[in-house]
């Protein structure tokens, strides 16, 4: 086995994740290629993309909800936790963010933060129902999280298909939310869930660096029986990070629909699969949330320069999902590599 | 109650649940050695991606399943490679797996095919359903046997060969031996890493059936992210069944009867947007209801890493 690892060890003195990045841009080069495209001018085209002072707001705007839906990822990672329920609990947050504003009177600003909160503890609440099942009847958390999304995205498609849809329109939506209970415009495409998120990212980081609750986080996942050995209550803990994490992903949710889309439509959360890109983003820097965070705005540009690529080049942009997934299966295996040369 | 058990719905039943039921096969003997498989949704679109690449291309069914196996198989050694000689988390690989998968096809779809969403053409040649017209006229054997694919049949006949192999013989005891234990299983001789390596592969290998049966099975198209949540209703499956391919193929059969009695609830007039969700509720209630019985036992082949 040593004569696999002894070329790579060389590769390894460049840091691991530039590593990655450059392998996910070579190998998906190579695939550009060999269909038939021409990698440098898609790389150009995604580069300027997202990163030339045009099309830096839209990187941004894409940017919020795929940092915050790390976030719900990198959360419970840093426990050594995995919440795949992300989607279901966004729309849950989407949709009661959408009835705040529509069903109750008052006047804009407080339905705006009414609306958030709501969302939140709707949210956060549902996460915790997969805590829950662990904690309580030892069901992984893994698998429940995931299963539980599929109700929610069901129920919350009803609702807006049927008892609570804009009958003037054709589509299963609710009515627009007043203007009034719109998140302001900061300039052009952005508004003010970017400051909300940067608040909110700012907080978990800080959260992870200076308080007990964040270190006795780490140290369950560095080692979970250790922690509950030292005093951490490992079950009220779980339910905590769970609540934390979906409220996150409820407030992504949140200001989607408060900021951009002004209304709740079925399926329009789910399809740019901030989820799954979240969750990558979070498993690259192994939960710890700086650089889940750095990592989520770098697939945002990715993903952003996906769209100007295929705009200007031949090329799909779902390249960009192959690159994200290059670089982290390098990752997980890389990060294999490394472990082996410690452990002899 | 029992009503909604018509001839037609549970032909469709059999049907649907086959892609279901090869992909849980597979995850009992990944299961069994220890790795954790929860990219069988990601193997499954490859299967069925190389499947309807491979029927076009060769213009007969059975290129079409061969190319799933190759591809499924070529894809597998990800996991097979990742989990054991490069010692990374399995979790961490299939999550990446499935996004590769889902983000792989979809780019080849529009390189290759030119076409974006679903791929249809008449030179797909999707599988012969097999009408045995002995049994063809029986109630329940004839409605589940007859006019089924091929890879119906494989599937069922696979339950069988897995668990015979599995309790029955040397090498199942070994490769049981390898989940439970792998360091006295390396003791006694045994090469763990090969062995894990290879049962993935061939796990990988009977997932690329399931993707053959996905998409030319009941319809000869391909479309993205066709596999739809099935891949992980198979890991489920693994779960419930605590790795024993027997139980994991009666939780495969739970699911594909509430499966079908959504569609009867839809033909009464619920929305499919609550009928949809009946599946995944009844396979949560079968999760709660299986756990709260043995509570708070911990599984050694889930929770373990290799």
């Amino acid at each position: 086995m040593s004569d696999v690892a002894r070329p790579m060890r060389r590769l390894l003195r460049i840091p691991p994740v530039p590593l990655a990045i450059l392998v996910g841009v070579v190998l998906g080069g190579l695939l550009v290629l060999v269909s038939g495209g021409n990698p440098v001018e898609a790389y150009a085209a995604i580069v300027t993309g997202s990163l030339a002072w045009d099309s830096l707001p839209n990187t941004l705007n894409w940017a919020v909800p795929l940092v915050g839906m790390t976030l719900v990822a990198a959360i419970p990672l840093r426990g050594g936790m995995i919440n795949l329920g992300g989607d279901g609990q966004m729309v849950i947050g989407g949709l009661v963010a959408a009835l705040v504003p529509l069903y109750l009177p008052g006047p804009g600003p407080l339905l705006i933060v009414v609306a958030i909160l709501a969302a939140m503890v709707a949210s956060g609440l549902y996460a915790t129902i997969a805590a829950w099942g662990e904690t309580r009847h030892g069901i992984p958390m893994l698998i429940s999280s995931l299963l539980l999304s599929y109700p929610a995205i069901g129920i919350c498609s009803y609702v807006v298909g049927f008892p609570l849809r804009d009958t003037t329109t054709g589509l299963a939506q609710t009515p627009m939310i007043p203007e009034a209970a719109r998140l302001p415009v900061l300039s052009g495409p952005l508004n003010a869930g970017l400051l909300v998120m940067l608040v909110v990212a700012v907080l978990v980081v800080l959260y992870d660096r200076f308080t007990v609750g964040g270190y006795e986080l780490r140290m369950r996942g560095l080692n979970a029986r250790f922690a509950g050995y030292g005093g951490v209550p490992l079950a009220r803990q779980m339910t905590g990070v769970m609540f934390a994490s979906g409220a996150i992903a409820g407030l992504v949710g949140a200001l989607i629909v408060l900021g951009s889309q002004f209304r709740f439509q079925d399926g329009a959360l789910l399809s740019p699969g901030y989820t799954w890109s979240g969750l990558m983003a979070a498993l690259l820097a192994g939960g710890e949330p700086l650089g889940a965070i750095l990592a989520g705005a770098f697939f945002a540009a990715l993903q952003t320069g996906g769209f100007a690529m295929q705009r200007e080049t031949s090329i799909p942009r779902v390249l960009t999902m192959v690159l994200q997934s290059i670089i982290i299966l390098f990752l997980a295996i890389r990060h294999g590599v490394g472990r082996r040369r410690e452990t002899r | 109650m029992l009503d909604f058990i018509t001839p037609f719905l549970v032909n469709s039943a059999v049907q649907a649940i086959t892609p279901i039921l090869l992909a849980a096969l597979a995850g009992t003997l990944c299961g069994r050695v220890g790795v954790f498989n929860m990219a069988l949704e990601g193997q499954m679109l490859v299967g069925a991606f190389a499947a309807v690449v491979g029927s076009y291309a060769t213009g007969s069914a059975l290129g079409g399943i061969a190319a799933a196996t190759l591809a499924t198989v070529a894809f597998s050694l990800i996991l097979a490679y990742g989990v054991t000689v490069f010692r990374g988390d399995a979790v961490v690989i299939c999550v990446g797996m499935n996004l590769l998968a889902s983000g792989l096809t979809a780019y080849l779809l529009r390189q290759m095919f030119g076409v974006s969403g679903t791929f249809s053409d008449p030179a797909i040649v999707g599988l012969e359903k097999i009408r045995i017209a002995a049994i063809n006229g029986w109630p329940v054997i004839g409605w589940i046997f007859s006019r089924q694919t091929a890879l119906t049949w494989v599937a069922w006949i696979l339950v069988a060969v897995v668990t015979v192999v599995m309790f029955r013989t040397p090498l199942g005891l070994r490769l049981r031996g390898v989940g439970e234990d792998a360091e006295a299983a390396e003791t006694m001789g045994v090469d763990v890493t090969r062995y894990r390596i290879v049962t993935v592969l061939v796990a990988g290998a009977i997932v690329g059936l399931a993707g053959a049966q996905l998409s030319l099975g009941t319809v000869s198209i391909f479309s993205e992210d066709m596999s739809a949540g099935r891949g992980w209703i198979a890991v489920v499956a693994v779960m419930l069944g605590r790795n024993h391919p027997l139980y994991a193929a009666l939780a495969c059969v739970l699911f594909g009867f509430a499966d079908a009695f959504s569609v009867r609830l839809q033909g009464q007039g619920l929305p499919n947007q609550v009928t949809d969700v009946v599946p995944y509720v009844v396979t949560l209630v079968a999760l709660v209801l299986t756990h709260t019985k043995r509570r708070r036992r911990q599984d050694p082949t889930i929770t373990a890493s290799p």
